[in-house]
């Protein structure tokens, strides 16, 4: 018999471990999570102990060996993403910044001392990593920025301005992206650093459950330790932003399959001229290309996964994953809304709160129109930019 | 120490539990198994003495060939071997029998300290430490919520409706425990992975010395004899507070003899 929130029985491809682990972040995110999530969505916050209960939990960096991680595969990291943002994309984003983009890029181009210094306490959640790539004026083009690095004596000399940066104002140490003489290179920012600051940024309508910040430097000096020795040029960050986007691709599989699971229970219970919303055919369609999306959207978390599990995943196939994913969850929580009528619009119901974090999932991390063309210029050959 | 958790899987109480009509035992393909809510606050206090004192956890259990499942989470936890008894043979046993099989499986591991929940959320017999440790002939502390060892005396505090009783003895002993004793740990993620490389034994009656007239459903001292669905729940009665509300109120508690 199938089962309607697993309708391919895709979770019997995942090993003992892996379902251990599915186990274990679905237990811990509906019995601490989901029960506070409008709350905390409502209000705009996402709590400090959040991050020592997901350390605990173990799940930062748990694809990453060494330095307290755990050393899980990719696979069994994507589906803890799935198993989050099946509460919210904001805390799945929480993890996605500490674990793939802050720690992973200490792990990958930081030095011996930095990743001692820092990758422990990070696993821990007793330390908060943020990643500083974005500019108010770069965005999709990253090469453009204009935050600087230049040299005095042996110090690092830090100056400009660093926007939409998840877990900015909480973070204790900023990987921060800057232009040199000798190309883009990263720096490990410790946040106590003078001349460095965090602006909350307000009024959001999405993403509420997650701290995003403008982060300001201002002439910050750092020794020459604090720069990553061996990369340089835009390799470093996308290598990083390469990582997130594989958990985001896992992570809209999690919130598409609440949004429908909401839809679902919905419409078998509500009842309008004499039968349930679920009875009839119009509704039919919109749950059946709901758990087609949800099911389908699993299928490439798994084989690009092991993919990347195998060493052999590609970037323009990550692009293929975050942008199908993410924008056939979109259109699950557009469905579910619509399904649940006036319903669909409050706290009360999950699926507006999903609907408007993935309009920023969608964007996020390489817009569709940035996947598109990478997508494009991998089967093409042909770059229609840059 | 030799610490030993006897853990039991359950169909998982959020799901519709039944018997089997042919032969009134618990339907295990029902309803998916977990291990029992009790038994993971055992998990954890064994650990805590491990890591306390020292020693080794093993993880026991009887049951069918799927109650691995159940082990796996203990390991995950951290205990450091399993031992599973499962054959056809047992099918069907009750709380006596069971506590036999257990005893012969206990005289093959060897141990200082047998923890146990103190009933499974299914048959909910509660009387699986006492016959064990009658059997075993050793002291059984039961109902424990809160559990020292200082060498080879154990001091429980035994939850009762009053308070709590201090309760001594001396090693080896049986404890069974209520789920104030702690708060059990989510598995982690390491724990997970190294769960599946630990010592596993799988045992059969023959294996364990296990007599096959002293077992099952046809030999059990206990039987079903019928079984109902329950009855649907009544609605409650609702009082409209109209200024008498309190006196309703108290009136009704007053019939239950509540006061």
């Amino acid at each position: 018999m199938t089962q309607p929130d697993d309708f391919l029985a895709l979770d019997d491809e995942l090993d003992e471990a892996e379902q251990g682990i599915r186990d274990v972040v679905r237990d811990f995110a509906q019995d601490r999570l989901a029960p506070q999530i409008s709350d905390w969505y409502e209000r705009g916050t996402v709590p400090r102990e959040i991050f020592t209960d997901f350390g605990k939990l173990g799940v930062f960096g748990m694809h990453l060996d060494g330095y307290g991680c755990a050393g899980t595969s990719a696979v069994a990291y994507g589906v803890a993403c799935r198993e989050l943002e099946a509460v919210d994309s904001g805390l799945r984003s929480v993890v996605s910044v500490q674990g793939s983009l802050a720690m992973f890029a200490i792990h990958r181009w930081g030095t011996e001392e930095q990743r001692q210094e820092w990758l422990p306490r990070m696993a821990a959640g007793q330390a908060i990593g943020c990643f500083g790539l974005t500019e108010a004026a770069a965005g999709s083009d990253p090469a453009s920025m204009r935050t600087t690095a230049r040299r005095d004596g042996a110090d690092w000399v830090l100056s400009g301005t660093k926007m939409w940066i998840t877990n900015g104002t909480l973070a204790d140490v900023a990987i921060v992206w800057a232009r040199t003489d000798d190309g883009i290179r990263g720096f490990v920012v410790p946040t106590d650093a003078p001349g460095f600051s965090a602006n909350a940024i307000p009024r959001k309508l999405s993403l509420r459950a997650s701290d995003t910040a403008e982060l300001v430097l201002d002439e910050v000096r750092l020794p020459a330790a604090s720069a990553f020795p061996d990369v340089r040029g835009l390799r470093g960050p996308l290598s990083c932003l390469n990582e997130a986007r594989y958990g985001i691709l896992w992570g809209t599989v999690g919130a598409a399959r609440t949004c429908y699971l909401e839809a679902l229970s919905y419409a078998l219970t509500r009842t309008q001229f004499g039968r349930p919303l679920a009875g009839f055919q119009l509704n039919q369609r919109r749950l059946t290309e709901m758990v087609i999306a949800v099911g389908n959207a699993g299928l490439v978390g798994l084989r690009l996964g092991r993919l990347k599990d195998a060493g052999r995943v590609e970037p323009a196939q990550i692009s293929y994953g975050k942008l199908a994913n993410a924008r056939a969850a979109l259109d699950v929580a557009r469905s579910a809304r619509a399904m649940l009528g006036a319903a669909g619009i409050t706290l009360d119901h999950p699926v507006m709160r999903h609907l408007t974090n993935l309009e920023t999932v969608v964007t996020y991390e390489g817009t569709e129109e940035m996947h598109t063309l990478s997508i494009a210029a991998a089967i093409t050959g042909l770059k229609a930019f840059r | 120490m030799n610490i030993v958790v006897c853990v039991k899987q359950v169909p998982d109480t959020e799901t519709t539990r039944t018997l089997k009509s042919d032969d009134r035992t618990l339907d295990r393909a029902a309803a998916d198994g977990v291990l029992n809510e009790l038994d993971e606050y055992a998990v954890e206090e064994a650990l805590r003495i491990k890591e306390a004192h020292g020693g080794e956890v093993t993880v026991l259990t009887m049951g069918p060939d799927k109650a691995t499942d159940t082990i796996r989470k203990a390991l995950s936890m951290g205990a450091d071997k399993a031992v599973h008894l499962t054959d056809e043979a047992l099918v069907g046993s009750d709380a006596l029998q069971t506590s036999y099989a257990i005893q012969q499986v206990l005289g093959r591991t060897g141990f200082d300290l047998v923890v146990l929940g103190s009933e499974s959320t299914d048959a909910r017999t509660g009387v699986l430490a006492a016959m064990l440790a009658e059997r075993l002939g050793v002291p059984q502390l039961s109902l424990a919520n809160k559990v020292e060892i200082d060498g080879s005396s154990i001091r429980v505090q035994r939850q009762t409706d009053y308070g709590y009783d201090k309760v001594e003895a001396t090693l080896p002993a049986v404890v069974s425990v209520v789920e104030k004793i702690n708060e059990p740990r989510y598995p982690s993620f390491k724990g997970i992975m190294a769960a599946k490389k630990k010592p596993f034994e799988t045992l059969g009656i023959a294996d364990a010395g296990i007599d096959a007239a002293q077992v099952g459903l046809a030999n059990a001292a206990t039987e079903v004899v019928d079984f109902a669905e329950a009855p649907p729940r009544e609605r409650g009665q609702i009082v409209k507070d109209e200024g008498e509300g309190g006196v309703a109120a108290a009136e009704f508690l007053a019939s239950k003899k509540f006061i």
